[in-house]
């Protein structure tokens, strides 16, 4: 229904707005007549704009979504082009989000401190920037100077003493505490930071990437024990072993799953192996717990999830070399334009992959840094006035742990508004997707938008204009699913 | 875990002390002095008031304009469309007007020099430009905020205060807009009145820029229409515009406020997005969107050709930010702002004091 109307309105804005014979008119070709009279025809222009759309509406009532001004059919440009454009929105809104709320929840938790401020500035800065201006700036400072640096791959000491000051200052402000907790926090991370860099940078880590057993086992027992910590809190001893033996399945079953991954290269071998994780996971958890199942299940789920993540950017990184030394890629492994590489072999499974990856990171990076500042400010602001009811109190009152407190009641309750702001922010992202996709050159929505608007072509704008806003739809739908599950008060009624 | 503890400790104690002191504070003033108050504290609100209209004196004074017959001679030499020689001179190699702007206090060339921005390609002063680019940006940043902010009170108010069939019809117009992305809408009207100039441009954008604020006008009214000034307003035989005009919108205002400022920031990328792709306002006419566009590639060679516009939008989007974020601090009344140790321990010595007199 409204989509009706809000399309009524925008047919009859573009028609009216504008004249597709301008071109046309102003020419000199004796034939021009008959051209212009053949294009009256096909576009229907002699019959008024609202009538016409009643025309359009009714072949797309049949499926029928038009031909553009060039002859081809609408349905066919979009089918290209919706892949691409939804590939970017979704890994952008999901690392905004994720990202967004994380540090948006640390912030409220250390309201009025110096991380607070520090979150407060950058969140406004990033609310400011162009998205184009992000864009360019991304194109040189990372694309151009990551490649630049891959040639060598050793990290200079100036940049090494810079990023660790930088990590120890930030996970001093996290973590926080008494002046001597904070400056032996900021000594130790920075420390960690300094010697992980130089190591990287000794062994041309950069150039030759790769995680192997060893690092997996490390990286998956911390995983585990964030996990636990966050999901259940480490007193629960089932969860907490339940995952860790996730993650001791996960190192087992790392050889075999090398074996696959080379064997039977395909989407359909990564999407089976998730499915096998999330079954092991749930085995575990079953077998852990003796009781109160749920929790502990959770936990171990969202473990393997973690751990098959990281299996498969192994495997990403295994592929990286030979990669990067095809000629297609020749050594500038970061794009800075284009949706995918067309040079290189559309057959191997792996390289197609990663390029797909490192194509996406770029326009990512630029949507999810101008997005992100909004969920920062939304879920701290909620978190805030969260902390602040009654039920909160109460929480306190019956004595549950602090971690309790701010996961279970405030955290869950701060979800339910902030998804009413990434349903409508989406909108927002579509917007931002429309522009980025002009700096990157990128062959989606936002090029065929471009195109409809310049060329004045009716149908190929109200094609775009239906699949947009099906997807903000959609978004509200999926937005509703979620209320449902986060407040069980609310139902969602089927008629 | 330290991460969660530190937050409980503050709330507890922060209560009884904290409710005296904002009592004591807020002794026999009005709302409006109250409001004003809580603005004049927030320090990155009033740093960005200063910034902001230091930029706006510096950026319309620059150039020369014209109101009527009045006319004004800008402080700066150069108009942004003349087009005096490139300068080659104390430029690296093949390159062509550079910028002249030193602030090194200790280097010969310190302070503007001829073109403390650069040139562009065709040796016009890109000082110019970019002036003559923020003042068409905030030119349109202002009318946006303005014909925006009044559509959407006038609708949210009528709606909010009528109800049920007005509101109905109303609120089901201001959906069917809310779900066109506005660069989407932005870019149909400014393809096609982009040549008309600016200002237009940006009246028809402002068009289509009141959705959100109506929404929170609506809300609003359909509280204040409730309580019982208006019912004895009414009783005491108010009109309706009386009504909503004197009485429930003063009470508004705040909600009104706040959100323009958050159009007027989103107008300013909106604009400079819709001149970048094309759609916005056009050459021979500058914008801050239209200069990045137009020298983008030149970054790696020309960096200054990119970088001084792109300066320009975000201390202005940056500043109208902020003013909106303490804007909505003052008028909120739940907002507590920090008290300091300082404060805290007077209020203590205060009430045991108290406690040794009795």
């Amino acid at each position: 229904m409204i989509l009706f109307g809000s399309s009524f309105i925008l047919y009859n804005l573009a028609a009216i707005s504008g004249d597709p014979l301008e071109g046309l008119r102003g020419s000199t070709d004796p034939k021009v007549k008959v051209e212009i009279n053949a294009l009256i025809h096909q576009l229907q222009l002699n019959v008024p704009p609202p009538a016409r759309y009643f025309i359009w509406l009714k072949h797309l009532l049949t499926g029928n979504l038009g031909l553009t001004r060039s002859g081809n059919p609408v349905s066919t440009e979009l089918s290209q082009a919706i892949p691409i454009t939804i590939r970017l929105i979704f890994m952008a809104t999901l690392i905004a989000v994720i990202l967004g709320i994380g540090l948006g929840i640390v912030s409220a938790l250390r309201q009025y401190s110096r991380f607070d401020y520090a979150m407060t500035f950058v969140s406004f800065l990033l609310y400011s920037l162009p998205i184009f201006w992000v864009a360019v700036l991304l194109k040189q400072y990372l694309a151009i100077s990551f490649n630049n640096f891959l040639g060598t791959a050793t990290i200079a000491p100036a940049w090494i003493a810079g990023l660790s000051i930088v990590s120890g200052f930030f996970w001093a402000a996290v973590i926080s505490g008494d002046r001597k907790r904070v400056f032996t926090i900021f000594g130790i991370s920075g420390a960690a930071t300094a010697i992980v860099l130089t190591f990287l940078s000794l062994t041309k880590w950069f150039s030759h990437p790769g995680l192997g057993p060893i690092m997996i086992a490390a990286m998956g027992i911390g995983i585990a024990y964030a996990v636990t910590f966050l999901s259940t809190g480490l007193a629960n001893k089932a969860a907490r072993n339940a995952s860790l033996a996730v993650v001791a399945l996960g190192v087992v079953l790392y050889f075999p799953t090398q074996y696959l991954f080379n064997k039977y290269p395909g989407a359909l071998t990564v999407f089976l192996l998730a499915c096998l994780t999330v079954g092991l996971a749930v085995g575990c958890g079953y077998y852990f717990a003796k009781e109160d199942r749920r929790p502990v299940i959770r936990t171990s789920v969202i473990t393997s999830l973690v751990m098959g993540v990281i299996i498969l950017i192994d495997k990403l990184m295994k592929t990286w070399v030979p990669y990067v030394n095809t000629d297609a890629v020749n050594n500038r492994p970061i794009p800075t334009i284009g949706e995918s590489n067309s040079l290189l072999d559309p057959g191997h499974f792996w390289f197609t992959f990663l390029d797909i990856l490192l194509h996406v990171f770029l326009p990512t990076i630029a949507l999810t840094l101008i997005s992100f500042a909004t969920y920062v400010r939304y879920s701290r602001g909620t978190l805030l006035e969260v902390m602040n009811q009654d039920y909160i109190r109460t929480a306190r009152a019956k004595g549950l742990t602090e971690r309790t407190v701010i996961m279970r009641h405030a955290f869950r309750n701060t979800l339910i508004p902030l998804t009413t702001i990434v349903v409508v922010d989406f909108a927002g992202i579509i917007g931002g997707a429309i522009i980025t996709e002009r700096v990157f050159g990128w062959r989606g929505m936002g090029t065929l938008f471009n195109n409809a608007i310049t060329n004045f072509d009716l149908t190929l704008l109200m094609g775009v204009f239906f699949v947009t806003s099906s997807l903000a739809v959609l978004a509200n739908l999926a937005a509703d699913l979620l209320y449902s599950y986060l407040d069980p008060r609310i139902r969602v009624v089927s008629k | 875990m330290s991460i969660f503890t530190r937050f409980k400790r503050k709330s507890v104690d922060n209560d009884a002390s904290q409710v005296d002191i904002f009592n004591k504070e807020t002794e026999g003033l009005s709302q409006g002095q109250i409001v004003l108050r809580r603005f004049l504290r927030h320090r990155g609100a009033i740093i960005s008031l200063g910034v902001l209209s230091a930029i706006l004196v510096f950026v319309f004074s620059a150039l020369d304009f014209k109101i009527g017959f009045l006319k004004y001679h800008g402080w700066w030499k150069y108009s942004y469309t003349e087009q005096p020689d490139l300068r080659t001179q104390g430029c690296p190699q093949f390159l062509s007007g550079c910028p002249t702007l030193s602030i090194n206090p200790f280097s010969k060339s310190f302070g503007l020099g001829d073109h403390p921005f650069g040139q562009d390609d065709i040796g016009r002063d890109y000082f110019a430009l970019v002036m003559r680019g923020a003042q068409r940006s905030i030119l349109v940043m202002f009318i946006i905020g303005i014909v925006g902010g009044a559509i959407g009170t006038v609708i949210g108010a009528i709606s909010g205060f009528y109800r049920g069939k007005v509101d109905a019809i109303l609120m089901r117009f201001t959906d069917f807009i809310i779900t066109i992305p506005s660069i989407i809408i932005g870019s149909v009207i400014g393809f096609h009145f982009g040549n008309l100039g600016a200002t237009f441009l940006a009246f028809y954008l402002g068009l289509f820029a009141w959705t959100g604020l109506s929404r929170l006008v609506r809300g609003e009214f359909l509280s204040l229409r409730e309580r019982e000034f208006v019912d004895a307003a009414r009783v005491a035989g108010a009109s309706d515009r009386r009504i909503i005009f004197k009485h429930i919108l003063p009470n508004a205002v705040g909600v009104i406020i706040v959100s323009v400022t958050l159009i007027m920031s989103g107008a300013i990328l909106l604009e400079t997005g819709l001149s970048y792709l094309g759609f916005g306002v056009v050459s021979p006419d500058v914008s801050l969107g239209l200069l990045i566009s137009q020298y983008q590639d030149s970054f790696t060679t020309r960096p200054w050709l990119f970088w001084y516009p792109g300066i320009f939008i975000i201390i202005i989007a940056l500043c109208v930010n902020f003013i909106g974020d303490g804007l909505r601090d003052a008028f909120d009344p739940r907002q507590r702002r920090r008290i300091s140790r300082k404060e805290r321990a007077q209020a203590k010595a205060v009430s045991r004091a108290k406690q040794g007199e009795n």
